[in-house]
């Protein structure tokens, strides 16, 4: 874990040459695997929710001994229904699928950024923060301003960027400049946010008119992004955004130099690194990315500005991120999922009653146990060679 | 600077001012500064008329008694107070030739911290004698008194903090304390409502802080996992589990599951007759006292014990620590729960410590504000304690002030995450210094 070696032996980053295809499939194996049991393992704590909250289930088990078939026969049903329905909803039909994915595309973005934070070694919790202000910049110039339509929304996703940029920006400049650790930053800037948002939601220029509901009007239609293939247009910008990201950390000169300012900051410095710089930059980045999470909200879902705008996402994208390993395909993969288990729980908890809230947990356990591997290989018995773990922000300091 | 001039008997500089107390020197002076102009700005705002301060918490009928005084003249001594401590501080480098004794009391000492607080509470004082005033009502509303409602805010911060403190102090970060609040309040309301005694709700408290700290301690410390990412998910953990039992309660059985009876206010004798303070103080429930108890509680276990001692010194170096023999995950498990502890009591306020039955998100995201109130009181139990009054203090303000509707009580809602930024910036001069090995996995050699 505090072996800082580890953490620049990453696929992506061979030491000499580019791995063939086959290399690079063999060195993602364990990962592959070790995460495909997690979900497992957390799908297996979910199903014991399931049941230990299942009236039908419960009174089956009251004459558990009578007749021990059918109380098991009721709780497999009711396992098996409720996962069905998840998997249905989530990429049961095209509207399915695009439901998933226009989900899955802000807490990509969003997880993007705090992936990329991790590979400079800073903890980015600011996600939610930065995804308010650029959905409060996007909406903005989205409903207030009367420009031709393309036009109109390529301001409103660059006031988006922006706003996102400066939130996260300002974590880079403290880290920088005083050494404030960014987790306590980025958590608060979070609450002063919110506290931004609220109070706007109050003036009479960011509400309907004629209302006095802390709700803003909705983009005008030339801000919006337009539809291509059943899914809006935000959502490739998404999978660009992806590429992007992809290309800047393993592509570029900066990208090296981020990468090696978080692996070790010390040995960044003194190969000439400047390390304010990479921390500036990478918030900058980072707080973009999670702009463009409030722009998908707002342009793409057409969603009001309220106090809710941000729904738990920014606190999701921190756990897509995590599930990616600090890597944009495992990030796209992760948000893909995490869409998934979104649009599937609706539809799970309008077929069978069962509470959304059940995702939530699902999601929480597959991160934990994804990144406790020790913990899964005890689980299931199985004895694989250590692997580097990424190493993530270590303490406060 | 003119302290070079103050050398030793072998003509060495013996008290050179260095490049960081210089910047300190510099915060102090412009924070104090810019305090002082917006306390210029709301004493010349401040409309004639009188300020009135109502001794008796609203909750209270009897034996109203209000002090009223002038409110431009209050504000104008409020406003030379921080002038002169301004002033004060403006000087204090020319001080250090001649009596360099004073000069550092002033930047250090006791002194430094009551000249502080004098200028805080010069502040605030300012600051509520320009909100109540100009009112259009007639006659316009007293400023009720603040310090009870303040309380109720700063119990569950404060319970959470020494949460925060015990782990951390020991060498875990704890990101989890809102996810420990929210089974903590979730299991109260239930335990509660079986039994039938709100007393007995807080053990359920108890026992769900300590099964989350079990689990925040299970993977920090058996699995190593990056403790900050345990925390974050067992935030989300804690959210999805308590939303889904809640939903999962069918509607007819709410009443067998989730109706708590919630802590009476106790009157101690004699106290609650106090003036000013008796009804605010000490008319609060029992988990108000224990908060108060427990606070020199963590002080002593953490700085008066042996076990403090050793789990202080495997926060700080794990490695010697071991080396002499302490077992360092056994004690850092021991502090995590104990930590757990405080937590869940602090959970247990939002249900049956207050409003009884559990709603999603009941503590709404207070945990993170006693995780900031432990970062600002500087990892201690009784720092954290006054970090926590102080946001207590502005959560009141806020509701007392939303009826004025002079300030936006959303940009006012800002101000302990405003504040506690300042304070890891460094700007409040010292950076807050967290305990060595915070957030370091020990593995043996």
């Amino acid at each position: 874990m505090s072996d800082p070696s580890t953490a620049t032996d990453r696929p992506e980053t061979p030491p000499e040459g580019r791995p063939s295809a086959a290399a690079l499939v063999q060195s993602w194996l364990p990962s592959i695997k070790l995460t495909f049991l997690s979900i497992v393992l957390a799908l297996a704590v979910g199903a014991v929710l399931i049941i230990v909250s299942n009236d039908d289930v419960l009174s089956k088990f009251n004459y558990f001994f009578q007749a021990p078939g059918d109380s098991l026969s009721a709780a497999v049903r009711a396992v098996g229904d409720t996962y069905w329905a998840l998997l249905q909803g989530a990429f049961g039909s095209q509207e399915a699928i695009s439901s998933t994915l226009e989900r899955a595309a802000p807490l990509m973005v969003a997880g993007l950024g705090v992936t990329l934070a991790f590979r400079v070694g800073l903890f980015n919790i600011g996600a939610q923060g930065q995804l308010i202000m650029g959905a409060i910049c996007a909406a903005y110039v989205g409903f207030t301003w009367d420009l031709p339509v393309g036009i109109h929304l390529i301001v409103s996703v660059l006031a988006g960027l922006i706003g996102g940029a400066v939130w996260g920006g300002v974590v880079g400049l403290l880290k920088a400049k005083t050494g404030a650790h960014e987790v306590i930053v980025t958590i608060m800037l979070n609450y002063v946010a919110l506290s931004i948002l609220r109070w706007l939601l109050t003036l009479n220029a960011f509400q309907v008119p004629g209302s006095n509901d802390p709700k803003s009007p909705v983009v005008d239609s030339s801000a919006r992004f337009p539809d291509l293939l059943g899914i809006h247009t935000g959502v490739y910008v998404g999978f660009l955004a992806a590429i992007g990201v992809w290309w800047l950390l393993s592509r570029s000169t900066i990208g090296f130099e981020m990468r090696a300012v978080g692996a070790n900051p010390d040995a960044a410095r003194t190969a000439g690194i400047n390390i304010s710089k990479a921390y500036i930059l990478v918030m900058l980045l980072a707080g973009m990315l999670a702009g463009l999470a409030g722009v998908e909200q707002v342009n793409g879902h057409e969603d009001p500005l309220t106090d809710g705008i941000a729904g738990s996402l920014g606190f999701d994208a921190i756990t897509v991120a995590l599930l990616g390993r600090g890597t944009p395909l495992g990030t796209v993969l992760a948000a893909i999922l995490f869409g998934a288990l979104d649009s599937g729980g609706r539809q799970m908890q309008a077929a069978t009653g069962t509470p959304l809230d059940l995702t939530t947990v699902l999601q929480a356990l597959i991160v934990l146990f994804v990144a406790a591997p020790a913990l899964v290989r005890g689980v299931f018995r199985i004895h694989d060679r250590e692997e580097g773990e990424t190493v993530l922000a270590k303490g406060w300091s | 600077m003119t302290t070079a001039a103050v050398t030793d008997t072998a003509g060495v500089p013996l008290d050179v001012v260095s490049p960081a107390e210089r910047r300190r020197y510099a915060r102090i002076v412009s924070i104090l500064s810019v305090a002082g102009l917006l306390q210029l700005w709301m004493w010349v705002a401040t409309s004639p008329g009188d300020f009135t301060f109502l001794v008796q918490p609203q909750t209270v009928d009897h034996n109203k008694i209000d002090i009223s005084a002038d409110g431009p003249t209050l504000g104008l001594i409020c406003l030379l107070v921080t002038a002169v401590v301004l002033a004060l501080f403006a000087v204090a480098p020319t001080l250090r030739d001649r009596s360099p004794g004073i000069s550092r009391t002033l930047q250090y000492g006791p002194l430094f911290v009551a000249l502080m607080i004098l200028t805080g509470l010069a502040f605030i004082i300012g600051f509520c004698v320009w909100a109540y005033s100009g009112q259009t009502l007639d006659p316009p509303l007293p400023m009720t008194n603040p310090l009870e409602g303040t309380l109720k805010f700063a119990t569950p911060l404060t319970l959470g903090a020494l949460a925060g403190a015990m782990c951390e102090r020991a060498g875990v970060i704890n990101i989890a304390i809102e996810g420990q609040f929210l089974v903590g309040a979730f299991f109260a309301a239930v335990v509660a409502t079986i039994a039938g005694s709100a007393y007995v709700g807080l053990l359920g408290g108890i026992v769900a802080g300590v099964a989350l700290a079990a689990l925040l301690a299970m993977f920090a410390i058996r699995y190593l996992v990056n403790q900050i990412v345990v925390g974050v998910v067992l935030v989300v953990f804690a959210g999805g589990t308590t939303g889904f039992l809640l939903d999962q309660i069918p509607d007819d059985k709410i009443v067998d599951l989730n109706n708590p009876p919630i802590l009476e206010p106790i009157d101690i004798p004699g106290l609650s007759s106090l003036p000013i303070v008796g009804d605010s103080v000490f008319a609060q429930n029992f988990l108000v006292y224990l908060m108060f108890i427990s606070v020199p509680l963590a002080w002593f276990l953490l700085f008066r014990t042996r076990w403090g001692l050793r789990v202080r010194a495997v926060g700080e170096h794990p490695r010697a620590a071991d080396t002499v023999g302490i077992k360092v995950k056994g004690r850092r498990w021991q502090a995590v729960l104990v930590g757990g502890v405080f937590a869940g009591l602090g959970g247990a306020f939002y249900t049956v410590g207050s409003t009884g039955a559990f709603d999603k998100d009941a503590s709404a995201g207070t945990g993170f504000i006693a995780l900031a109130a432990l970062i600002m009181g500087r990892w201690h139990p009784v720092g954290a304690f006054f970090a926590a009054l102080f946001f207590g203090f502005v959560s009141q303000m806020q509701t007392q002030l939303q009826i004025l509707q002079k300030i936006p009580t959303e940009l006012l809602s800002m101000t302990p995450y405003l504040a506690t930024v300042i304070a890891v910036a460094g700007l409040l001069g010292g950076a807050a210094k967290p305990p060595a090995a915070d957030g370091e996995p020990y593995v043996k050699e």
